[in-house]
């Protein structure tokens, strides 16, 4: 490919076709916004149509007939670094799209949005989306009239943002001026005699306040996990494991991120120890706590966590 | 009867990647006056050029290309804007009109003076393809695609033959010798990796065709033409199946490509040697491209001619007793020919 070409092959101005009633035709509907195809003796509608039947050579019937605008793809090829010439200057697909109401396919190139270049192609885009042209505003009767094919809308997003003053109530503003301190605090059940971490003034069980403070470890055992692999603003990170952790004197487990090992070996059973931030940036937040960490112990057997999940 | 024709010579470059520095006609040369010595000719009854005005951006840039061959006293001659194998196809119906003995067809190209991939836009349909410029590789990936998605091949099927055309470019001193395909190269236009796509390459080649008794005396085993067929799938890329390679199959079944030993396929790509041998009905008893194929040397307008020389190689050296050689124009593998070779019979 020559870089710097020392000789150009052109037609000043560009060349002049004319394009006869049949492809007229359909330049003149693009122009107005519709796609539109010729039926064939044999009942078969061409998109985009030609004077003859591909199949027969047989001149096409006199009729017309609007297709779509929707369309599915028949297939597609991916450009991860579109050419200068391209339609579009972002990663794109070219894809052959069946109009509805049509026999044949039409090329043309497909836009899935704002990608970096050299991405993979969308695992949305596959043979059988269903796609719509995007109109140009100002339309010339030329097959770039339509600046290109997008997917048709299956997904909307909603904007959702409520605001709120909240307060964690004296139970958990207890907690978390323990963890504040590094302390992970709890309460002992009266009735039952569970140590509920953290705790709620109340017994769930028993339904009964709860006074007695107990202290316990920043060690437990994960009982149930799950990998999640759609990114958290405090894991943004994927895939992350997030757990139940049954820690060392409770009796509830406690929801918390699991780090420091691959989200494909984490295990129910597993011992774990809380990963603290440096103490000079506590405060009154379970954001002291990074996240738990292997510990290296033998996991627990099942018989002994089926109780917590 | 029908006259009996035959591939009598065969000649090529070494095709070069990067051009070195001839013009097409200092190119061919060398080829022409090869062929010249090989069989002893210096005048043929009827001569016959492929080539692309496109490629050197000059209109009857063939014209020029007529100096390499010497037309005077003046020649019998045509040209196809096609690959020399339609060149052959014309030159064997000339012969068949039994009023001269021989022909020479020769065909080159430079492909590295533009960009072929934009080049080949200009052949596409003026009104709906052109002007949105789609070039050959998308075009290529649209029915490697198609063909993946209705068989069920996987894109590790495509880099099994880049790998085997490679491999067999590196013992054919006329090929490119390429490294073996990086597995871990990215799309060039996705499904095709960059080792799917047929190399840029400059070069020629030229074949002597002879009937009857003239072709026993040239050649000690002359390649018989035992059919020879072209077809072409319609021009919409959206109207045919593109998923399969039906004008190819038509062509090779008039053609009669049956108890084939070895196949010289046009597979400009790599998904494009799985849909002919699909197409031609070849077995895995089938050596298909030993030479390396187009995926190791393309010298575009030659590529379709160097099959059929190829596939008579084998029976000019005694190495196969049928074969075949196969060429196609356009996007998509949309006109194909189908020439079916045979060595004759000792008994």
């Amino acid at each position: 490919m020559p870089s710097d070409p020392n000789h150009v092959l052109e037609f000043p101005g560009g060349y002049t076709r004319s394009v006869g009633p049949v492809i007229g035709r359909f330049l003149s509907e693009l122009r107005d916004g519709r796609l539109v195809g010729v039926r064939t003796a044999t009942g078969r509608v061409l998109v985009p149509p030609t004077e003859y039947d591909p199949d027969t050579g047989a001149d096409v019937t006199g009729e017309w007939v609007e297709v779509g605008p929707a369309g599915t793809v028949t297939s597609w090829a991916w450009v991860p670094h579109p050419r200068p010439d391209h339609p579009l200057d972002r990663p794109f697909a070219w894809a052959l799209v069946r109009p509805d109401g049509a026999d044949t396919a039409l090329l043309h190139a497909l836009d899935l949005g704002v990608l970096d270049p050299g991405a993979d192609p969308p695992r949305h885009l596959k043979t059988g989306l269903r796609v719509r042209p995007r109109w140009r505003a100002e339309r010339r009767g030329e097959i770039g009239d339509i600046a290109c094919f997008q997917p048709e809308v299956t997904m909307i997003n909603a904007p959702t943002r409520l605001e709120y003053r909240v307060r964690g109530g004296r139970a958990l503003d207890r907690f978390l001026a323990g963890i504040a301190e590094g302390r992970i605090l709890g309460h002992r059940c009266p009735v039952c005699g569970s140590v509920i971490v953290p705790m709620k003034g109340l017994c769930p069980r028993d339904g009964v306040p709860t006074t007695e403070e107990v202290e316990v470890a920043d060690t437990g055992t994960v009982t149930t996990f799950a990998v999640n692999n759609i990114p958290d603003p405090r894991a943004p990170e994927v895939p992350f494991v997030s757990a139940y952790i049954l820690l060392d004197g409770a009796d509830l487990t406690m929801l918390a991120l699991v780090a420091g090992i691959p989200a494909d070996q984490v295990r129910m059973g597993m011992r774990v120890r809380a990963a603290w931030r440096p103490r000079e940036e506590w405060g009154p937040t379970m954001a002291n706590i990074r996240w738990f960490e292997p510990l290296g112990e033998p996991d627990v057997p099942f018989e002994r966590i089926k109780d917590y999940l | 009867m029908t006259r009996e024709i035959a591939v009598v010579a065969f000649v090529q470059t070494r095709h070069e990647a990067e051009d070195g520095g001839l013009s097409e006609t200092e190119m061919l040369a060398p080829v022409i006056t090869g062929i010249k010595e090989l069989t002893g000719l210096r005048r043929f009854g009827f001569t016959c050029s492929g080539s692309c005005d496109y490629l050197a951006g000059a209109p009857f840039s063939f014209v020029a290309a007529l100096d390499a061959v010497g037309a005077w006293p003046p020649i019998s001659e045509s040209h196809v804007e096609m690959d020399a194998a339609w060149a052959l196809y014309e030159a064997y119906v000339r012969l068949l009109h039994d009023d001269v003995d021989t022909a020479l067809v020769y065909g080159f190209g430079k492909s590295s003076q533009a960009d072929v991939r934009k080049v080949m836009t200009a052949q596409l349909d003026p009104y709906y393809l052109t002007p949105l410029v789609p070039d050959q590789v998308s075009l290529a990936a649209l029915q490697a695609r198609a063909y993946l998605e209705r068989t069920g091949a996987k894109e590790d099927d495509l880099l099994a033959v880049a790998a085997r055309s490679r491999a067999a470019g590196r013992a054919n001193p006329y090929a490119l010798h390429l490294e073996d395909p990086d597995a871990s190269a990215g799309y060039a236009v996705a499904p095709l990796r960059s080792y799917d796509v047929a190399p840029v390459t400059d070069g020629a080649a030229a074949i002597v065709l002879a009937a009857g008794d003239r072709a026993r005396e040239l050649c000690e085993h002359p390649a018989w033409i035992r059919g020879i067929d072209h077809r072409a799938d319609a021009h919409g890329l959206g109207a045919r199946d593109l998923s399969r390679a039906e004008a190819a199959r038509i062509a090779g079944e008039r053609a009669g490509a049956r108890d084939i030993e070895v196949a010289e396929l046009h597979a400009q790509f790599s998904h494009e040697e799985l849909m002919l041998r699909e197409a031609l009905g070849l077995g895995e008893d089938v050596q298909v491209n030993p030479s390396g194929g187009p995926l190791s040397a393309n010298p575009i307008m030659a590529t379709g001619l160097i099959r059929i020389g190829e596939a008579a190689a084998r029976i000019h050296d005694g190495t196969a007793r049928r074969t075949l050689g196969h060429a196609t124009s356009g996007p998509c593998l949309q006109q194909n020919l189908v020439c079916v070779l045979e060595g004759d019979t000792r008994g």
